[in-house]
């Protein structure tokens, strides 16, 4: 019991921030944008993140600080697809490396400093209670990814403006012939989309590994995009993509360092889970044609109304 | 999946950052000896990479003028390196030290067409004219801090977060092992390879599964300090700072430290080059040549520990104590090395079996 605890506590950490930087993902390629710069915008999160809790030690401003440099840099990207309509894979993969660039730049006064973790959102009683703490021991931003997961669902599904979104994801000059602003909508998807890869960047800092290193996301950014295919863009199969491979890369490390029961599936079966994972779902997918059809039909094409 | 477009991402930017960094220092007024250091990280990275870079100052720092460095940070391991080098040796550099393991394989290749230029590998094992070869003892800190961690283990039980199971990394395993065992014989260490050298999150996360498991001591062979800050967070024992000296970021929890302190050698090597005496050697110091050093002892390590670690660190630097002394058996009960007998270097290069308490990686 106590080590199920244990291991939903450690395994919340390691998905919350991926599914925090899927979800803005969803809302970008929902409005037609594939932004691979994800783990760039995730890194320059996690540098301003750091460097807000490092000057002011108040958390939420350091999450305030991630979201706006995600959002910053995601901008860029934003200008250069949407304004130039320059090639969206390639503008994303330099975001990436750009990020990666700049992340380190701006951090290398802030190797060998460390900052404060942020506390957890309920009082001490509730938060380190041996049993409640699965659901009272985490900080803010782990509740605000699920609040996110519900927000985003309804903003899509129940909003005109969520419509409006999709419309312009699934045939831009259609919306764009009725009057809505095609680049409008999507400038504000993808800004909403890096600071929200800015704030799962924040993560890293502030409840994982309390440093700034060098590439800290190691990663994860991409697990957030693919996740989005994988979730076949739904908020809450989103949620449930973000907590199986966070289950998984938990779960590979407490079976190597268990021995007991944990020890009966070998830790390379947990390793090579969430490749095996990933293709169930692909075929699953292509088996149901709906689920294909979920893709926005304008993903990753420029808008280019006078053609 | 993720890994692969990671290292692909990774390459391209490593290629895009080398080449800015290539610069000169200004001309000093006799003909100093250029000497070019490539990295595989960045010098930030407040372990191994910091640690060369150190080394590269050191030297600056004893020769002045006489020397003009020249460094070179998150060079690729790969085809990339080949041209960085040759770049190196064409700007006049006579002495170039490529720091990590991965380089050898371009080293060998670009050094026989640069004669005049002197090599030298880290932690490698590909000899030539023109390419020596250095290591650190790194298993001697270990028995020190596996003194310790025998000492005050109250669970008997350590963690070991690993890279790679290379020998460099398991020789590290076995000699916190045997160390701890020589104070309490029911002390075990547990490894988990987590496949990376850099990824803070998932060392992190490494820690926090060999805690909630009953470990209490935790060790570390990766680049960062993120293990040591879950155990000051979780309040366990301790454990050791690997590569620099970590206690900023978990004052209450860093034991000791081992430190790596190229300075010695690089300043001799570059001495040799200067006086015209250097021959491609093939050295392994440690602490007795000050190139491995223990961090300062934490407070709450009992004075009587402070001693036995002590005795140990003394020991190996007099030479009167070998961790890989026998009688050494196996995980397995095996013995594998026979009462009295000191393994080799070569067999220790090539450690590839985990020592009696070294619970086998899952």
């Amino acid at each position: 019991m106590d080590i199920t605890i244990a291991i939903i506590v450690t395994l919340v950490g390691a998905a919350t921030p991926i599914l925090i930087a899927a979800l803005g993902e969803l809302v970008v390629e929902k409005s037609g944008v594939l932004n691979l710069g994800v783990e760039g915008m995730m890194l320059v999160g996690a540098i301003a993140g750091f460097a807000g809790q490092f000057y002011t030690g108040n958390p939420y401003f350091a999450l305030l600080c991630g979201a706006f440099a995600g959002a910053a840099a995601s901008l860029i990207f934003g200008f250069l697809t949407l304004s130039l309509s320059a090639n969206q894979t390639a503008t994303g993969l330099a975001l990436t490396i750009f990020g990666t660039g700049f992340s380190a730049l701006a951090g290398a006064p802030f190797s060998a400093k460390p900052v404060q973790l942020m506390r957890p959102l309920f009082p001490a009683e509730l938060a380190t209670h041996p049993v409640w703490r699965v659901l009272f021991g985490y900080s803010f931003p782990v509740y605000f990814s699920f609040f996110m997961v519900v927000a985003i669902w309804w903003f899509l599904h129940r909003t005109r403006s969520g419509l409006i979104l999709r419309a312009v994801g699934e045939n831009d000059l259609s919306a764009h012939s009725i009057g809505y602003s095609v680049k409008g909508v999507r400038y504000a998807a993808v800004m909403f989309g890096g600071a929200m890869a800015g704030i799962g960047g924040a993560c890293f800092p502030l409840l994982l590994t309390p440093q700034w290193a060098e590439r800290m996301t190691a990663g994860r950014g991409w697990i957030a995009v693919a996740l989005v295919v994988f979730a076949s863009w739904k908020p809450f199969r989103l949620l449930a993509g973000a907590y199986l491979f966070g289950l998984v890369m938990t779960m590979e490390l407490y079976a190597k360092a268990g021995g007991g029961p944990l020890s009966v599936i070998p830790s390379e079966l947990w390793a090579a889970l969430p490749y095996l994972a990933t293709i169930i779902v692909l075929v699953l997918i292509s088996i149901r044609r709906d689920a294909t059809s979920n893709a926005p039909a304008c993903l990753g094409k420029p808008f280019l109304p006078s053609n | 999946m993720t890994t692969l477009s990671r290292r692909n991402i990774l390459k391209i930017g490593g290629a895009a950052a080398a080449l800015p960094l290539l610069g000169s220092k200004a001309f000093a007024q006799t003909e100093p000896l250029k000497i070019g250091f490539i990295y595989v990280g960045t010098i930030n990275d407040n372990g191994y990479n910091y640690a060369h870079n150190q080394g590269r100052l050191f030297v600056e720092e004893h020769l002045g003028d006489a020397v003009e460095t020249t460094y070179v940070e998150n060079v690729p391991e790969g085809p990339d390196c080949e041209r960085v080098l040759r770049e190196l040796a064409q700007q006049g550099n006579k002495l170039i030290f490529a720091t990590s393991f991965g380089f050898g394989d371009s080293v060998i290749k670009v050094a026989p067409q640069f004669p005049d230029v002197k090599f030298e590998h880290a932690t490698g094992y590909m000899k030539a004219d023109n390419v020596g070869l250095y290591n650190a003892r790194f298993y001697e800190g270990r028995a020190v801090c596996g003194t310790i961690a025998g000492h005050m283990s109250k669970t008997g039980k350590a963690g070991y977060i690993g890279s790679f199971p290379i020998p460099e990394v398991v020789m590290g395993i076995n000699a916190l092992a045997l160390s701890g065992r020589r104070i309490n014989p029911n002390f075990t260490v547990k490894p988990v390879y987590i496949s990376t050298w850099n990824d803070p999150a998932k060392e992190a996360d490494a820690a926090r599964a060999m805690i909630d498991q009953g470990i209490d001591i935790i060790a570390q062979h990766t680049d960062g300090p993120a293990a040591l800050q879950v155990a000051q967070e979780r309040g366990i024992i301790g454990g050791f700072g690997q590569g620099a000296d970590m206690s900023a970021f978990a004052p209450e929890t860093q034991l000791t430290a081992i430190i790596d302190h190229w300075g010695p050698h690089y300043l001799a090597s570059a001495q040799a080059v200067i006086d015209g005496t250097w021959v491609a050697g093939d050295t392994w110091e440690g602490l007795k040549e000050d190139v491995v050093q223990m961090g300062p002892y934490n407070a709450k390590v009992p004075a009587d520990v402070v001693a036995d670690a002590e005795k140990v660190r003394t020991g190996q630097i007099d030479g009167s104590f070998h961790i890989f002394t026998g009688p050494i058996k196996d995980n397995t009960g095996t013995e594998r090395v026979a009462a009295g007998v000191t393994m080799t270097d070569a067999e220790l290069l090539s450690m590839d079996w985990y020592v009696e308490g070294v619970e086998q990686p899952a």
